[in-house]
């Protein structure tokens, strides 16, 4: 299946990335009017210091902890893709307690969002592999091993 | 065909289910409910009392979830025994159900002390189950008084659930602090501090020694007077239909790390069990839900025949009271060392190397990153550590680390 993969070397730590993600996840057909003037709730973050950046999303994992965590049960894997029920969370966090990859952040209301490849919205595609300038975020698929 | 049976019908017995389904597509499954109602989130009680949720998105799983694996549900039905030597369970109204492989997903049951009078209390519930909430909801008014006894998870998340809807609520224990399974003590001023700005009455160290009809004396001396009791001291594994059968219960059913229990062809899974704890390093009741799903799922699959190991079990808990969260992991075990800020404290507990514990409270962004410190065993003199007690970020890995987690399937 593909997936979201960085490559930290490549990364200029633009933030490009969770514009392009809150956009996309917005709902709104004007980037401007989407997010002028507004804090941004991206599911895709940039960690890292001075010297290395690198952004982080759902790794959509092949044993997912969330799923198996999640106290309201909102959150469930099809055709490969991790999603949540955002009219089931309760916000509890636990997802947040369980993920190893630190990829999980609520969004502005307090209930959790993720990171579904913009799949289902008018990108159909991930929004910020299609906007990284230096190709630093790809969609693709990889194996296990390295 | 094998023949499954699940005794309970809660998230154990969902992971059950689907343990078994990833394995073994044919296979008869039985699920026996005491509960009248399908799977639903249990944990979202005080969610639904609250307003946050509702019945409908309590369901734990989809309405067809039963239908789509195959499983027969006999509700409002209670096992009365099992008979290992025959592989049979039999239920309250003398039905037989016979197994090829059982999962005793029982859970646990409010534990109620003997308190003198008060079979004189008229409105008084536990809150465990959805028909305890239902219950409360239907006597609470914006005139009631509420005594909680019980200043743990239950009785907090019961508190912040129905304060807006009560005129007023106390919560005694007989601890000095609130959530003393999860907290120390520094932490727990820090909760009870914010939740008596919230308008939650505390009466710590001190408990109801009798009831008066609707007045509580305390063993301090001094009286309350309340409309409604709620009864969360505390929660009991039932154990009995292993333990009546010859199998090996301690304080829960002692299960190994494929949830087997020391009966032939009996597996166990949720809060009627006692486990290994990997951040304790002894066998323990881990009664929350991640471990409930995730001991099912083991228990499931080995049913079918897979050889699942489930061994690094820790106790974990994320909760918020009105705006306030807080993580908890691990064992406080170690050395104490801590981050604080002005709206932050976080604890970490470090022994040999290793990360055994943690309590963060206000800051929680990316804790699985702490979590998967303690369930991986992870060296810390492999990782920025220094860095880390500031931020969980995935810049304390090496470069190396790193591309094999965000440059890889895992």
């Amino acid at each position: 299946m593909k997936r979201v993969y960085v490559n930290e070397e490549w990364c200029l730590g633009c933030h490009l990335c969770e514009y392009n993600c809150a956009f996309a996840n917005s709902g709104m057909r004007d980037m401007v009017s989407a997010l002028k003037d507004k804090k941004i709730f991206p599911r895709i973050h940039v960690e890292g210091d001075d010297k290395i950046t690198f952004a982080v999303s759902c790794r959509h994992c092949t044993d997912p902890l969330c799923i198996k965590s999640c106290i309201a049960g909102a959150i469930s894997k099809k055709d490969g893709v991790v999603r949540i029920d955002r009219n089931k969370c309760v916000g509890c966090l636990t997802c947040v307690l369980v993920c190893p990859y630190g990829a999980l952040t609520p969004g502005e209301d307090g209930i959790m969002q993720k990171c579904e490849l913009c799949l289902e919205n008018a990108c159909g595609k991930p929004a910020c592999v299609t906007g990284c300038p230096n190709k630093a975020i790809v969609y693709e698929e990889r194996s296990k091993t390295v | 065909m094998k023949r499954y049976v699940i005794i309970g019908n809660g998230t154990a017995a969902v992971g059950c289910v689907e343990g078994i389904r990833s394995i073994d597509k044919a296979g008869e499954i039985t699920v026996v409910s005491e509960e009248k109602h399908s799977v639903y989130s249990r944990p979202l009680i005080s969610y639904y009392l609250e307003g946050k949720t509702d019945l409908e998105r309590m369901k734990y799983r989809g309405d067809t979830f039963y239908e789509d694996n195959g499983c027969r549900v006999i509700y409002g039905k209670r096992a009365a025994s099992i008979d290992p030597e025959k592989k049979q369970i039999v239920l309250d109204d003398g039905t037989p159900l016979c197994y090829d492989a059982l999962c005793v997903a029982t859970g646990s049951r409010p534990f109620v002390p003997p308190f003198e009078g008060l079979q004189t209390v008229e409105n008084k519930f536990p809150f465990m189950t959805l028909d305890d909430a239902l219950g409360l909801e239907r006597v609470l008014t914006k005139q009631s008084r509420v005594l909680i006894v019980g200043a743990g998870l239950i009785g907090l998340k019961c508190a912040e659930g129905i304060r807006d809807r009560v005129k007023s609520i106390t919560v005694c224990d007989l601890a000095d602090r609130v959530l003393s399974s999860i907290l120390d003590v520094d932490c727990a001023a820090v909760v009870q501090r914010h939740l008596e700005e919230n308008g939650i009455r505390f009466l710590l160290g001190d408990t109801a020694v009798r009831f008066d009809k609707a007045t509580a004396r305390m063993k301090s001396g001094k009286t309350v007077d309340f409309d409604i009791l709620v009864l969360a001291v505390g929660v009991r594994a039932n154990t009995e239909l292993v333990k009546n059968a010859g199998g090996d219960v301690n304080r829960g059913i002692l299960i190994n790390t494929k949830c087997e229990t020391s009966l032939p062809f009996v597996w166990a899974a949720g809060d009627c069990t006692e486990g290994f704890d990997a951040s304790f390093g002894g066998t323990r009741v881990i009664a929350i839900l991640p471990n409930a799903y995730m001991q099912g799922h083991t228990a499931g699959g080995n049913m079918a025949g897979d050889c699942a190991v489930f061994d690094n079990a820790i106790p974990m808990n994320s909760i918020g009271f009105f705006g306030l969260h807080m993580m908890t992991a691990g064992a406080y075990d170690g050395e104490m060392t801590e981050e604080r800020s002005e709206n932050a404290v976080k604890r970490f507990f470090i022994k040999d190397n290793l990360l055994k514990g943690f309590i963060l409270i206000g800051e929680t962004e990316r804790a699985g990153i702490y979590t998967s410190m303690i369930r991986e065993k992870t060296q810390l003199d492999t990782i920025d550590f220094a860095f880390a007690r500031k931020n969980a970020s995935n810049l304390i890995y090496s470069q190396k680390i790193r591309r094999q987690k965000f440059g890889n399937e895992v």
